[in-house]
């Protein structure tokens, strides 16, 4: 997985620079990312609390996004129309530019009761595509723990809802843990990703 | 350092004169050959194009000069009045940019010496620059209404400049009666912040419905329409009763007389082209101009803004100075907060080029921008803007309105106001952080 993943930011890049080649115009990563930050902070680390930090979001999955966003399959009221503003190669010069930041865990409340329950729910439903508490870029999915709540409940809701499509292997597990615990579950999840923690084991 | 020819030294060393004088400190030194860049005004655009070229080229010099010690953002002003944020969370001082080692003086800028490159102030001080960034923001046509003019503001507020006037329109509708009527006259196009005064309608509407339901709001408009219409058309009648006999809020345009023409504020009316208006509360917003400083500098030309070229934001009429945010012709880009900002980085990025000899950047900018209608109801647009070569281009494709109209549930409603204030942390962030 490791390798794939090296291999198509490779092409990633190689594609970026025959497109800057070709036409020159393509603003610099910098210039684009300027756009982004003053809605999701600054290096893309938001201070919330709806707006998602998207600092070290791995590369595949900021390209992921923006594409779903533009064809509306995931929904959001905002991005569905600023993604459709931007060309493949500028999505894929900010997409490097955001890996390149250094992700900073949110900090907020959190209820440590409900957090406890949520690690040990997290490690058993989630852990394994989402490594250390969901703090790995390399899984190629958005930040879970240091995340914002509010951000994390409406992707939740989204997906629970059938809103936003969830992998094969996703909805076994939320479906999963939604008949074992049942949606109440998804608040300790929340509560837990609050504390920023970057592993589930206690 | 790279030319060091007697001219430049001369200018150096005059800034260093200058800029030791009104630190008033002797520990004030530049770099010998350093670049000067002086930025007028330290609003939106002002205080991010300060803070970004310090952050894309720390040998250059950023001088910002702004009068007062604290800024208070238009956006979220009206949720002030409405009474659903404190005025001191709109509140922000400079201590930000200098610690991103901007020289902050708080002084008023009086003229510029184009020739000299240098920018004149009350004070008596002449601040040399290599390059020069204005952000006047907007100043108001008090004459294009009979009996007003500044001191009128004192019992009419416009509060479309956010601190003292908005705190001002706040306590008269806190102390209005039951029952009362509140007028708001829109300006004409073009103005700053397009929804605007619509969203204060909302917001004001928000406070009487809970507080003082018997009350009315009268928006006098010299326009037949306006930003966001149809979203806050639908949002005034599912929570305010708009087109039913019992509307809290009337809308009356341009065609129906909407235009207001006079004013007197000891009977507390509006003169419009057809009818007299009578209100408990009035919010006049006339029509603007580029701040003060622009006109005085020569930077508008004939006209009341500063035209500019959309990938440095130069000026058309004075070489080295730029001018961003409200004052500029930026257009299809809106008078908007994020407008300022954004045009403010592609401004950085062009000056910071253009002072290192290298070639000015290919731009990208956006604007995004929120109206609160309740606290569980908020409305947007959002535009990404390019650049063709010629001027500055909206994106095909992209951007617009909140989709759904009416079809929105009360949870995409809910979700847009967090989207909306987390804007504004963030924005203020990028800012002033």
């Amino acid at each position: 997985m490791r390798k794939s993943t090296y291999l198509a930011r490779t092409l990633l890049i190689s594609s970026l620079v025959c497109a800057s080649q070709a036409q020159s115009e393509v603003p610099s990563a910098e210039m684009l990312a300027n756009t982004c930050v003053g809605c999701h902070g600054a290096q893309g680390n938001s201070a919330g609390p709806a707006i998602p930090s998207i600092a070290g979001m791995g590369a595949e999955y900021f390209v992921q996004s923006m594409e779903e966003f533009q064809s509306g399959e995931r929904p959001n009221s905002i991005m569905t129309r600023i993604a459709k503003g931007y060309s493949d190669e500028e999505i894929a010069a900010m997409s490097t530019y955001f890996a390149e930041q250094v992700y900073e865990p949110a900090t907020q409340e959190s209820d440590d009761a409900m957090a406890s329950n949520g690690a040990k729910l997290h490690d058993k439903y989630c852990e394994k595509c989402h490594a250390n508490a969901g703090t790995d870029a390399e899984d190629e999915s958005g930040y879970l723990s240091g995340q914002w709540g509010p951000y994390l409940q409406y992707s939740l809701t989204d997906f629970i809802a059938g809103d936003r499509e969830m992998s094969k292997k996703m909805r076994i597990k939320v479906e999963k843990l939604l008949e074992d615990h049942g949606e109440e579950a998804t608040q300790d999840l929340i509560q837990f990703y609050a504390t920023g923690a970057t592993e589930a084991k206690q | 350092m790279k030319h060091f020819n007697r001219r430049s030294f001369l200018k150096v060393a005059g800034s260093g004169v200058a800029a030791s004088a009104l630190a008033g400190t002797s520990t004030f030194s530049i770099a010998a050959g350093a670049k000067n860049v002086v930025v007028v005004g330290g609003g939106v655009g002002g205080a991010t194009a300060a803070k970004y070229i310090r952050m894309m080229d720390s040998n250059i010099n950023v001088t910002l000069v702004e009068p007062n010690e604290y800024y208070y953002t238009c956006f979220m002003s009206n949720e002030v009045i409405g009474g659903n944020r404190d005025i001191g969370s709109i509140r922000f001082g400079y201590d930000g940019l200098k610690a991103h080692g901007v020289t902050v003086v708080h002084d008023t800028v009086t003229g510029i010496d184009a020739d000299k490159r240098l920018i004149l102030t009350t004070s008596g001080a002449s601040l040399p620059y290599d390059r020069c960034v204005m952000s006047p923001g907007v100043s108001m046509k008090y004459d294009t209404v009979e009996g007003y003019d500044e001191s009128v503001t004192e019992t009419i507020p416009h509060a479309w400049k956010a601190g003292p006037q908005t705190e001002l329109l706040r306590a008269q509708l806190m102390a209005m009666k039951d029952g009362g009527t509140v007028a708001i006259a829109a300006p004409p196009n073009p103005f700053r912040c397009p929804p605007g005064p619509y969203e204060r309608a909302s917001q004001i509407a928000h406070y009487l419905k809970n507080n003082k339901p018997k009350s009315k709001i009268l928006i006098l408009d010299p326009k037949t329409k306006f930003s966001k219409q149809g979203l806050f058309t639908e949002g005034w009648s599912k929570h305010y009763g708009y087109g039913t006999d019992n509307s809290m809020i009337e809308w009356v345009n341009g065609d129906n007389g909407g235009k207001v023409e006079s004013v007197d504020a000891s009977s507390m009316t509006l003169g419009g082209e057809f009818d007299d208006y009578k209100a408990d509360v009035i919010n006049l917003i006339p029509a603007q101009m580029a701040g003060k400083i622009a006109k005085v500098a020569g930077l508008t030309g004939d006209s009341d803004w500063c035209p500019i070229v959309g990938n440095t934001f130069e000026s058309t009429l004075i070489p080295n100075v730029h001018v961003i945010g409200d004052a500029s012709v930026a257009s299809p880009m809106p008078k908007s907060g994020y407008s300022a900002n954004s045009e403010a980085k592609v401004c950085a990025a062009a000056v910071v080029a253009l002072l290192n000899d290298g070639k000015v950047p290919q731009p990208s900018y956006v604007n995004t921008c929120y109206s609160i209608i309740t606290p569980d109801d908020a409305i947007s647009v959002a535009m990404v803007y390019g650049w063709d070569g010629e001027k500055i281009v909206a994106r095909e494709g992209a951007g617009g309105l909140t989709p759904g109209g009416e079809d929105r549930n009360d949870a995409m409603r809910a979700r847009e106001v967090k989207y909306a204030h987390s804007w504004f942390n963030n924005i203020t962030q990028d800012i002033f952080g």
